[in-house]
């Protein structure tokens, strides 16, 4: 009886493995998570619920109305959600204020808790 | 008296059933694998440590935005003025799709919130900031 040689079919498959091996990337994407609000879905909010969280160019940021440094808003975003558990943050840049800010902003404020995070529409 | 070893075991493992062991994991990374599609801009991305892994990556689509403000989607530079347009036809052809934003960390705002309205407009309300995880304290 006649077979085929199926000697290097394991050769065969371990080629095979190895491409599928190298052309996997197994580094997933990760990052920051947020969900846009839907347009023209405006709120009227109590003004005692907002935080404001400004921006600016250099990356220097404005807590409430008391200037901060961005490694400290964590612990002090901590502190108002403890004494608002509806408190809103409305993170505020200018228009050249570098994304690399808004995202340690946005990160810091993730690190506390915060779940409710507006992003207001820099005027200037 | 002589006792005869009947059979004469060999000392080599069987390796006959190799090629079916290298067949299941063949299948295993064939099945797995979700083939890099696009090369993108170059872009550097900011740290970040709260990050979070995308639930899947069937169901994402890479917005690239450098820092001179050039946007790009699926490899192509797509103008901000078309960028909702373009973002509505993939969020009609799967809803569940997550956007996946890889901005440079220098670029300005100006163009995030360009591109924060045109997904607004486009109904793609799920966003991704795309970093990298941050090492040291």
């Amino acid at each position: 009886m006649q077979e085929v040689n199926s000697s290097s079919m394991s050769d065969i498959a371990f080629l095979l493995l190895v491409f599928f091996l190298v052309t996997t990337t197994i580094s997933m994407d990760k990052g920051l998570s947020l969900i846009l609000p839907a347009e023209g879905n405006e709120m009227e909010v109590n003004r005692k619920n907002i935080v404001n969280v400004l921006v600016n160019d250099q990356g220097k940021v404005l807590f409430d109305d008391k200037p901060t440094a961005i490694k400290d808003i964590k612990r002090k975003a901590i502190s108002k959600i403890n004494g608002n558990s509806n408190i809103i943050f409305s993170v505020l840049t200018t228009k050249r204020t570098k994304y690399k800010f808004y995202i340690e902003v946005l990160d810091q404020l993730k690190q506390a808790g915060a779940s409710k995070i507006s992003i207001a529409n820099p005027n200037y | 008296m002589k006792l005869n070893r009947k059979t004469k075991s060999s000392n080599e493992i069987s390796t006959s059933s190799l090629p079916d062991i290298i067949f299941m994991l063949l299948i295993f990374f064939m099945v797995t694998t979700v083939m890099r599609e696009f090369e993108g801009l170059d872009v550097v991305l900011p740290r970040a440590k709260n990050i979070e892994k995308l639930e899947s990556k069937r169901h994402t689509s890479y917005i690239w935005s450098t820092k001179d403000g050039l946007v790009s989607v699926d490899d192509k530079l797509v103008n901000m003025s078309d960028l909702g347009e373009v973002m509505y036809v993939k969020i009609s052809r799967d809803p569940k799709l997550t956007v996946s934003l890889k901005a440079d960390e220098n670029s300005l705002m100006e163009t995030l919130t360009d591109i924060h309205s045109q997904l607004k407009k486009a109904q793609a309300l799920k966003l991704n900031y795309s970093s990298m995880s941050q090492i040291n304290n």
